[in-house]
Parts: C-alpha cells; structure tokens; sequence
C-alpha cells in the first residue's frame, strides 16, 4: 500500500503506517474527498498530507497554471508554521523533491508576490490570505493546478464567520480546479455530519446533501479526571478558585510540566498571581494570554517546549493543535463552560494516544461543582456539544462578492449558483443574494441615491465589474472577519509622580488591553497585567503608559475575551443532576448540605421545569428565575423581564445574571403581584417577548449597536481602523451608533440590519437559546413565594454590584454628574 | 454670593438649560440647538449636510439619511420653541457641492422649515459659499444685542460671541462607566456650540484647541443625554 521511497522511511524509523493514514492514501487515489476525526496524538497532519506527498514525489504531472498542488488551511499562522516544520523532516530525509512554503500576514511582500506566479507545490496557509489570495486577477493561473486542499482543526473553523469566508473561498477554489479534492482534519465532535458536507459542493442544495467519506480513529485510553478536593469549603459565588490556590500548587509541584487552564484573560492573572504569591519553591510558572505582546507569549511557548516550565498559565490561546513540550497535567480553573472545550484541553496532556490524559477540575463556586461534575460525566461517556448548523452571514458573503469582482467581472447568476455550493450559503436566496450585491455596490439603500456611485457596473453580456481600482485596495486592507475590539498597547514607564510623560520615555511594550477596559480606568489605578501589577499613568496616542506599581490590593483587568456561556448540553446534564438527590452524594459535603437544605426550605425543579422564586430582601423585592441557559441568554432575558415588569406597575430597580440564574429586584412585591393574580408567569415568560419588546430593547442595546459595528466592518461598509490612523479618526470619523441609529430610523429593513440581528440572535444576545428556552418551559414553570432568601439564590445575590450589567444607565449617569455639580454650587456638601 | 448660584435645574425635565451668557437668557436644548427667547430666534451649528453622500462618493456607501435626520431633528426643535428666526453657524453643508446632492424630498421638507420664518446661513469653512437653491439669507457673521455670531471662534480670550466649527464633546468617567458625548462650553463671556449633524463627531474639549479659547478653568459644560442635557462638573471631564 505505502510505495517506496514511503515504505523504508516508515520502516527506518520503526513505524508502521496506522490504519487510517492508509484510508486516507486509498481515499485520495479514488479521489474522494474525506474527514479525519482523531484525538490528538494520533499521527492526524501527517495522515492528511500522506497523499499529497506521495502524488508529489511519483512522477510529473503536467502544468496547466503555476504548479500549486496542495493548499493547507489552518486557523493559526503559528500553526501552519509548526505543521510547515514538521513536514520538512520526512521531505528532508526521503529526499523528495516538494518546495513548501507557508504565507501569512507577517510573510514580505516580496515573497507574497512571488507566490503568486511561483508558488511552491504545498502552501501552508489561512483562510483569510485564501481570500486575499483569491481576489487576484491572476487567481486562476495560481490555482490552476491545485489537487488537494488540507483543512485542519476543521471543528474550530467550520462554525463561525471565518468558517464561512473559507466556505466561500472553498466553492471558488472548486470553479478554478474542479477536480479539487479536500481532506477535513478534526478532533472528535459531536455532529460530524456538518463537518462532512462542509468538505462537498452542495450542488443540489434544495434535495440532497454530498457528504464526504469519514474516517474515525478511536480515541485511546480514557481521560483520568478528577475534581480537586481542596481543605477549605467551596466559596458561594465568585470564580476565581482563590480557596484551592494551596492544592493547585501542590498538583503542579507533583507533575512534569501542568498546564493551568483558565476561561478568562482576568482568571489567567488573577490565577498566576496568586501561584507566584505562594510560590515556595521558585518553580517557574508562565504565563500565556491573547493580551500579552506576540514576543512575550513566543518566550513561553519557546520555554515550554524546551522543557523549562513547570506550569504555565493560559487561556484559549493554547487550546489549538501546536505540541508546546511534555505535559503530563492540565489543570481547569472554573468550570469548562462546554464538553467538547474540555476535552480538547485535556487533549493537550500526553501526546501518547495509550496513555490516560490526566485533569483535574477546579471549581470557582457552588453552581460550578455541578457544572464540572456534569462534564466530567459529559468526558468519560465522550459526548461532545452539538455544534450548531450554521446559517452563511450576509456581511461575510457582501465581502466574498466584493473580493470576486476584485478578481475578475462576474455574471450574478454564476456567482449565485457558486455561493449556493458552499454548506452555510446552501440555503441562500436568489433575493437575498442580489441585495447583497446591490449592499457591495451602492449601499443597498431603499433611497436609491448612491447610482453615480455605485462600486460595481455593468460589462460586457450582463457581468460586473469594479467600477475603479482602488476598490481592490480597499478590499485587501479590510478583508478577514475578525474584527478586534479596538487595542492599546501597554508600555512600561518609570512611574516618577508628577513626571510628564514623553513620547522619549518609552520603554518595554507588555502587551495590548481593551480600549472600552482602558477608557475606564481612573488617574493611577493599579491592575494586574502581564503577571505584574501596574499603575496607570496616562493615556497618549494609542498607549497605555503603565509603570510598576507594589499596591497588595490591585485592581483587576476586567477585559473581554473568552467569556464563553456554558454549553446547552452541560446544562442539560446539570439540570438533570440537580433534580437528582441520588446524584448529590458524589458531590462535595459542602454542596450537597446546601442542595438538601434548598429541598428543605423552597423547591428542587425538576429537569425540564424552571424554578422561579419570589422573596423579600433588603427591603426590596427579588424574583429570581433558574433557566440554567448560559449567561448571554440570561442578560437578554433580564432585560425583556424588567421592561414587562415595568409595564406591570412593579418598578424594577435592576438585575444580574450569572450562568445558572439572574435576579429582578422590584419596588413592587412581585410574590404579592403573583398571588393574587394581578401578574401572570405564564403571561410573562410568553414568547412574544421576543417580538416587540426585544424589538424596542434592541433599538437602545449596547450589545446590539457592537454587533451592528462589527457586521458594518466585515460588509465593508466602515474601514478597519489601522495602526497610525487612529488619532485623526477620533474626531473625524463618527462612530458607527450614530449610523445605527439614523438606519433605524431611516431604513429599518436595510440588509446589515437584518444581518446584525441575525448575529445578534446567535452571538452576543444569545436569543435562539433564549427562544429555545421560552419553548420549553411553558407550561413548566414553578413558582415558589419565600419569606426570604432561599439557598440557592445566595450565590446570584452575592454577585449583585460585581457585574456590570449592559443596559440604558447612560442618562443615569449623566444626571447623577449633574446632581454633583448641583450640590457643590449650592454649597450643599456631599458628606 | 447668590448671583453666582446657578439658575433653576429640573433634571426630571431636562429637555433644555437655561444658559445666561453676557447677561442675557437663552436655553440650551439637547439635540444641540441654542434658543435664544428675546429675539425668539433659534440657533444650530455644524449641520455638516450630506455628508453620508460625500462619503459615498468615495467608495464608502454610509446611509444617505443624515441630512433626512438632521432636519427631522431640526423640525422638533424649531416646532418646540417655534422659533421665528432660524440662525445656522456654518458647515451647514459638509462640502461645496453637497447642496446638489440633497434628495428633492428633503429640499421640500427644508422648504416648508423655512416658510414664515426668516433663516439665515452663515458661511463655515466647508461651505464658504451657500447655494441659492437652499433659500434663506447668507452671512458671513451677525451681530445681535452685541453678540457676536459667527462659525470660526476667534483665537484670545474674546468676548461676546456664539461659535461653533470645534464640534466640542466631553468624556465623562462616573461609577467606573465612560460616557462621550457633543456638549456646550462656555466661560459666561463667549459660547462654542456642539455640532448638530447627524453624522458628525466631536472633539474632546480637553483638547489643547480649546485652550486658546477659555483658558483652564472657569468654564462651564453641559452635555447632551438621550432624555435630556446635563451641566457637568469639569473635574469629573477626562482626556480620550
């Protein structure tokens, strides 16, 4: 089956080719194109370049472009480079004759153009130079050869805005070589259906789904997972695992090299301060967040794999295919938030497919010891979260259609039919399609007034073109649908007090933080970040200027970024334990004493059901609601909640909402209210919520205008904002609210509209759970009125002040500065 | 001491301020407009018109409704007070030939602002010139009462006049939450106005370009809210 020189390299190194290397070689000589789920460990990169380097190395084959063969797609520059690396020893040692390149935004223009008309037989690449790639003239030259495309991490990629800018590069790369093959690498999902059929061209969209064939390697021996059993009692709220910082320290002396995993860049400082606080034996323990600056974090990859770590501290930034070095523990600080997410990360430990990876589970609270209890069961029965089918967004299609006039005039009912050969664009209609072009070209405005100057006209036999070419330019600064929020970077200074800041003093750049996180930081407040605390001295340009600072009691960066919700298929298995008493005996004695006293003094909802108590507390009126559906969903419940509670004469003062639960205090007595009829749950909790009440909220959400820049960004209608033209856009460029609004009002069914609201229901806003949710409970709700606070409300109470809520306090703000301004010139003092 | 205690605030009903400067009465209203109740006459600044279209014209396709909205905003404001004169500050359009890019029905909608009223443009640095299909007087400057009006502040510390051209906004840090937003500045003696557009930006009026202006201290600042406007303490302003 291996042909030479293949068969003695194996053999020189004492390997046997594994069975699915050898499915994926027969694969490719029938010219299917097929996915590859295996764990990791399991020889998955060399598996999918098998073929390719086989085809390469027997024979020519004749050119008909510039001799590209093989295009790698992976989600990380760092790791088509790694891949890049490792491919060189097998061509290096068989002495085959196969030029690989890799290609990223770092890689000179120079090279950049050369692969162009010269590119090497494998290019290891991402989707977004793909689609740089792509929008070149000379496209079909470049491509003209290509046999197989890679796709790896594919369960990363798949199911997001990236996933569907490479779908559509994917149906154009399919136009320029039809005989394309594809080879899907993926770790173990839960659906691979969507998978296989996002590897096909969809050609009979409306009736039949192409699937490519799928090859599953069996993972090895189970995960060992433990939840770490710490001395002091597990704290009510709060989820920073401070109470069990003694034990993760203990676990992390015990082993090789651990990796600490955390769901936040907050956790992630907060956690390796606290390591280095007790850090006795002077154990080197790192630090690895998407904050840090690109050097810092390379230091401690470097590290890492060198083997002079014992512990390094990160977050989703190393959850991907790189091997860093040898580790042989992962520790999970706070819940893991979903199944899958956690048996990825476990993957991480050992390498070694026979060989048990082993993690331990460190819960931040009470409602997390469940979460982790659920998820752990969730790992050893190996199920995965669903992966939710995805729906092509509009904004990410308006930038592919721009980028194939870029390329080439287009005749519309081509591209249409090719767009519609890409899974999540299957669906597409002709009408939204041609909207969307009409978006690209003048605005897709219902005021038809941007004619003159429309960016597509027409050419010859009904094709489009770009109407100049500065257009391309534009588009190749904006392509890519990551859109950051805005970054400053972070640079250390002598903090002198008093001492101006000049642009002379510059010294190290740590790392870059949130602007909106930045904008609210007072004059010298002091924040942990880069693993040090820092004091903030000024803002200039686009830096922070930090100096060091001793403060014991710093104030923590509360940056975003990798706050996932937690998974609907944990939440069943936690809701399902939770109606369980049998269930709670495996749990800690601090857990369980608490779940037994809930029974005692208000009610255990059953699976299905949702527990809605009412009781009075600090003079107000609480109504606390347990939907158990994550805390995107929960937001956007509390606000559709307060506006009907405000409508029914309850005064609702405000509300917080964690992962679990989220609480509504009243004026009003909502228990009162309920029982006596005057308010119905049924009533309140009815669907419609999601019409005209989500219809009005939306106009004012905060949460709704960021989904709205972020589409306006990827559509193309805003440019991205690039490093050196920040200053004068402060004041030049107004800032996309004000274009929301005015759409709003204006053109109400304009296309990114529609497009920000369809982000909206499955992103930042979460409402296709929440409608989910609204389904399921009706008929199913228990009402509980209390005479006050029951157990299981303690730890969404503690968290009332903790969490800023989103929300319309703007004006609130405004009159409370006034208010000030107020007292101090009428002399009344504020003491 | 009590002819330094500040008028009257309803900040349950903060539509609009009283605003006293060298001696007289006006009231300054949320959306950005000053109304000036002796001469009954209304005054906005920086309308910025069509500068979706100016945009769009190059290849950036931002909606055509800003000049639509500027003037629905304009129509609330002059109803409320139902101004008799109507005083624009300049930049009313955004550039030279923004006025043959407005939509017919939003020149009809201008037409009917200015019917039984007087109206007057003066010219700005984007629109030197005031195209006769817009109606109204142009001016380059006014004096009414011994006040001053005219786009361009003048540099110094002078006195007696009402400007825009800066698009003055203030930032604004309470309970740990930024707030940015267009805002009135004035020393008492000489006003800037915040710009009206409904596209336009602002900058921030810690800026050293307001320096010249006021001096350091002694000014006073009210920014415009979504339910109201707000006399703000300075000390509570930060930089970007």
């Amino acid at each position: 089956m291996l042909p030479e020189p293949f068969a003695q390299w194996f053999a020189r190194r004492g390997w046997s080719p594994r069975a699915h290397q050898l499915a994926l070689l027969q694969a490719a000589a029938d010219r299917r194109s097929t996915l590859l789920i295996a764990p990791t460990g399991a020889g998955k990169t060399l598996a999918g370049f098998l073929p390719s380097l086989v085809a390469l190395s027997s024979g020519k084959r004749e050119k008909k472009g510039a001799g590209l063969r093989t295009l790698y797609i992976s989600p990380l520059k760092a790791l088509a480079a790694d891949v890049a690396r490792n491919l060189e020893t097998p061509i290096a040692e068989m002495g085959l004759k196969i030029r690989t390149e890799t290609r990223s935004g770092d890689t000179s223009v120079a090279r950049k153009t050369r692969q162009r008309t010269h590119p090497p037989h494998i290019l290891l690449t991402t989707p977004e130079q793909v689609a740089l790639l792509l929008s070149h003239p000379d496209a079909g030259y470049l491509f003209a050869d290509l046999d197989t495309i890679i796709l790896d991490e594919l369960h990363a990629l798949a199911a997001s805005k990236r996933g569907d800018l490479l779908a559509l590069g994917l149906a154009r790369l399919r136009t320029l070589a039809p005989a394309v093959m594809t080879i899907g690498l993926s770790a173990t999902v839960a659906r691979p259906t969507e998978l296989r059929a996002y590897l096909m061209a969809q050609t009979e969209p409306d009736t039949t789904l192409a699937l490519a064939d799928v090859v599953t390697v069996k993972g090895g021996a189970k995960p060992d997972i433990k939840i770490l059993a710490a001395e002091a009692d597990i704290p009510w709220s709060g989820h920073t695992a401070r109470y069990a910082m003694a034990e993760v320290y203990d676990a992390i002396r015990k082993s090789r090299l651990a990796l600490v995993f955390v769901n936040t860049r907050m956790q992630a400082e907060y956690v390796f301060q606290e390591l280095w606080r007790g850090n006795d034996d002077n154990l080197p323990i790192g630090l690895h967040h998407g904050s840090l600056d690109a050097a810092q974090r390379k230091k401690v990859e470097a590290a890492m794999a060198a083997g002079k770590l014992r512990a390094v501290v990160a977050t989703s930034t190393l959850d991907l295919g790189i091997d860093w070095g040898d580790i042989d523990l992962v520790i999970h600080i706070g819940a893991p938030k979903g199944a899958s997410r956690l048996l990825q990360r476990i993957g991480r430990a050992n390498h070694r497919m026979d060989e048990p990876s082993r993690a331990v589970l460190v819960p931040g609270n009470r409602f997390e010891v469940l979460e982790c209890r659920a998820a752990m069961q969730a790992a050893e029965a190996g199920a995965q979260d669903a992966m939710l089918s995805r729906t092509g967004a509009l904004d990410v299609l308006a930038q592919h259609i721009i980028g194939m006039a870029c390329a080439a005039p287009f005749q519309p009912d081509a591209l249409f039919s090719e767009v519609r050969t890409a899974l999540p664009y299957a669906d597409l209609t002709r009408q939204h399609f041609d909207r969307v072009v009409d978006f690209v070209s003048t605005g897709g405005y219902a005021l038809r007034s941007y004619e003159r100057f429309a960016k597509l006209r027409p050419a010859d036999g009904g094709a489009l073109r770009i109407s100049n070419a500065r257009i391309a330019q534009q588009y190749r600064l904006n392509v890519g649908t990551i859109v950051d929020t805005p970054m400053l970077k972070v640079r250390l200074i002598s903090g002198k007090r008093g001492a101006k800041i000049s642009a002379l003093q510059g010294g190290r750049v740590l790392g870059e933080l949130d602007e909106y996180f930045v904008e609210q930081l007072p004059p010298r407040a002091t924040f942990v970040f880069a693993g040090e605390v820092l004091r903030f001295e000024g803002l200039r340009e686009t830096e922070v200027y930090v100096s060091r600072a001793t403060a014991s009691d710093p104030m923590i960066p509360s940056y975003g970024g990798g706050r996932f919700p937690m998974s609907t298929h944990l939440a069943a298995r936690v809701r399902t334990m939770l109606a369980d008493p049998k269930a709670w005996r495996a749990l800690p004695a601090a857990v369980s004493h608490w779940l037994e006293l809930q029974a005692e003094r208000s009610i255990i909802p059953g699976p299905n059901d949702v527990l809605i108590e009412t009781f009075p507390h600090h003079g107000r009126h609480h109504m606390v609601v347990y939907p158990f559906e994550g805390r995107l969903a929960h937001q956007t419940l509390g606000m559709l909640l307060t506006r009907r509670l405000d409508r029914a004469g309850l005064e609702p003062l405000g509300f917080v909402a964690n992962d679990y639960a989220l609480s509504i205090w009243c004026r009003g007595d909502v228990s009162a209210a309920i029982t006596e009829e005057r308010l119905s749950l049924a009533q309140l909790f009815e669907q419609d919520m999601l019409g005209d009440d989500l219809d009005a909220w939306l106009a004012e959400s905060s949460l709704m205008k960021r989904t709205f820049r972020l589409a306006a960004v990827i559509a193309g209608l805003i440019e991205r904002r690039h490093p050196g033209k920040v200053k004068s856009g402060r004041q030049v460029t107004m800032s996309t609210d004000l274009i929301y609004d005015v759409l709003r009002r204006h053109d109400p069914g304009h296309i990114l509209l529609e497009a920000a609201w369809a982000d909206a229901a499955t992103g930042l806003l979460d409402i296709a759970r929440l409608g989910e949710f609204l389904a399921r409970i009706r008929g199913r709700i228990r009402h509980q009125p209390l005479t006050r606070v029951s157990p299981l409300s303690v730890p969404i109470l503690l968290e009332i002040g903790r969490e800023q809520v989103y929300g319309q306090a703007q004006d609130s703000i405004l009159r409370d500065a006034a208010a000030l301004l107020i007292r101090e010139a009428t002399g009344e003092s504020a003491a | 001491m009590s002819s330094l205690r500040p008028e009257r605030f309803d900040l349950n009903d903060a539509r609009d301020q009283p605003l006293s400067l060298c001696g007289k009465a006006f009231r300054a209203h949320m959306s950005g407009a000053l109304y000036w109740p002796a001469e009954h006459a209304l005054i906005v600044s920086d309308l910025h018109l069509e500068k979706g279209s100016h945009y769009a014209a190059r290849g950036q396709m931002l909606p055509p409704y800003d000049t639509r909205e500027t003037l629905r905003k304009l129509a609330e404001v002059i109803d409320m007070y139902d101004a008799e004169t109507v005083i624009a500050l300049g930049d009313s359009l955004h550039d030279a030939t923004a006025a043959a890019r407005i939509d017919a029905a939003d020149l009809e909608t201008l037409a009917i602002l200015q019917d039984n009223r007087d109206w007057i443009w003066i010219t700005g640095n984007h629109d030197p010139d005031v195209a006769p299909i817009l109606g109204g007087h142009v001016l380059p400057g006014l004096t009414v009462e011994g006040l001053t009006l005219r786009h361009e502040p003048r540099a110094g510390a002078v006195t007696h006049e009402i400007a825009g051209h800066m698009h003055p906004a203030a930032r604004l840090v309470v309970h740990g939450t930024a707030l940015r937003r267009p805002c009135f500045i004035s020393n008492g003696l000489r006003l800037v106005m915040p710009a009206f557009g409904a596209f336009t930006g602002g900058l921030n009026i810690l800026d050293a370009a307001f320096e010249p202006l006021f001096g350091l201290d002694g000014v006073s600042v009210w920014m415009l809210g979504q339910e109201g406007l707000y006399p703000v303490a300075t000390r509570l302003l930060r930089d970007d």
